[in-house]
Formats: structure tokens, sequence, C-alpha cells
């Protein structure tokens, strides 16, 4: 497992029925492209995360998937409508197979 | 045959042609050929979706981009400058509104970064954005 990588997530505690909520998330990881070289001129193996995933009570919202093209520290925000009270969760998939998850719930009113 | 001026010259036009001619293909963009791929050959519209991109990028390695495309099922977004043009895949879900995503990417040098949508019916749509980069984004 690479060391250092913190999935953050921000979502609105509460929300009305309906509405459209903005949801950022950022996980912390170097995100080696595998083209960089090391001071020996070496290739230095790719390592990212290659797939993050979001759900909402079992609904996909979004699916990405990740090129060594995306930055360190891979970041995305997008919306959602929440429809009833639930839970967010979110997934990073590792290129080393790890797994990194993170839920948030939020209450619908 | 004899070996005139005009039939070294012919020969020499030949010889460089015969060079240069495989060289082609493999120049004639990988992104085009990935997004061929992609598309099945299908046509291509323009409209149904929107990349935000900076014009001018100081540091390659973090451009923020967003996508918006309603009524888009599936997008893919490529850097034709970059070693390897493929960015990302987006898919979006029911509960996702807008279709719309932001995050951040790096290039390597100034460049366009294409993404192409699959609708929901099935057919696609293209954007582009020109983004000049001052400092690349890929190490080496």
């Amino acid at each position: 497992m690479a060391s250092g990588v913190k999935p953050r997530v921000k979502v609105p505690k509460k929300a009305a029925a309906g509405d459209v909520i903005t949801i950022k998330t950022l996980i912390s990881h170097k995100m080696e492209s595998g083209q960089r070289k090391d001071k020996d001129g070496k290739v230095i193996p790719r390592s990212i995360i290659n797939r993050f995933v979001a759900d909402f009570n079992d609904q996909n919202l979004i699916d990405v998937i990740l090129e060594p093209a995306i930055s360190t520290n891979p970041y995305f925000k997008f919306e959602a409508i929440v429809p009833e009270s639930g839970e967010f969760k979110f997934t990073w998939y590792d290129d080393d197979g790890a797994v990194y998850e993170a839920a948030k719930k939020i209450k619908v009113s | 045959m004899e070996l005139t001026r005009r039939n070294l010259l012919v020969i020499g036009s030949g010889a460089i042609a015969f060079g240069s001619l495989p060289a082609m293909p493999a120049l004639a963009s990988t992104t085009d050929e990935a997004i061929a791929k992609l598309t099945g050959g299908a046509d291509i519209g323009e409209g149904g979706l929107n990349i935000v991109a900076p014009e001018i990028a100081e540091n390659g390695n973090t451009v923020p981009i967003s996508i918006t495309a309603p009524g888009a099922v599936l997008v893919t977004v490529f850097a034709d400058g970059n070693p390897v043009p493929n960015v990302a895949t987006f898919k979006f879900g029911e509960l996702n509104p807008s279709r719309s995503v932001s995050t951040r990417i790096r290039l390597a040098k100034t460049q366009n970064v294409v993404a192409i949508a699959q609708m929901n019916d099935g057919s696609f749509q293209r954007a582009n954005a020109a983004v000049k980069v001052t400092i690349g984004g890929c190490g080496g």
C-alpha cells in the first residue's frame, strides 16, 4: 500500500429532497505516471489510482477511469440529486491492489 | 537505365517518399486513433458538451478542467500532446443531473484537450479546448 494515502470528501450534512448538491473529493496520492526517470536514468514504475467510484444508496453517481494524466492528489467535483436520506460511498482503487473507502451520511428533509 | 540527372532526381525523390511514408501514420496522432476506436468510426457532432480549461496554464502539472455534458452517459477526455493521450473516462449515473465533473490533469506541453461524449441515444459529441502550457507536467 502506498504510504500517506488519505481520502477526503466534502458533502453537505443535510439537504431538501430533490436538491442538487455539490460533492468534492480529494485523495492524497502521488500518482506516479511511469514516465518520469530517477537520477540514475531508470524509469520510476507507474503507481496511480486507476478507478474512482461514487455511489448513493447503492445507485451509481459517477464512475471514473483514471490514467496517468490525472494530477497528483486526484480531485473530483461533481453534482448529485438526493431523493432521500442515505449514505454516499466513495471508493478509490490503487494500482497496487489497495482499495480506499470513505462514506458520508446525508439527511434529507 | 541510363544514369542521367533527371533519372537521379526521380530515384532520389522516390527514396525520400518511401522513407517517410511508414513514419506518417505513426505521426497522424494517436488521439485520432483512440477516438476512432471509441466511436467505431461514427459521425461526431458538436455542441452537446462543454469543456472549460484555462487558455494559459502556468504549470502543466495541475490544469483544472471541467466538463458539462447534459444527457451524456460516458465522457472520455484526451490530451493530444501527452505521451499517452488518454486522460480519463467518466461514466455518469442517473443521480447526476447536470453530468458535470471537474478535475485536474497533467499536460506535457501546449496542446488541445479533447472530450468525446457518448449520449443517451448512442450518438457522439465532441468538444475541444486549446491550452497553452508554460511548464510541462510529465517530468523527464
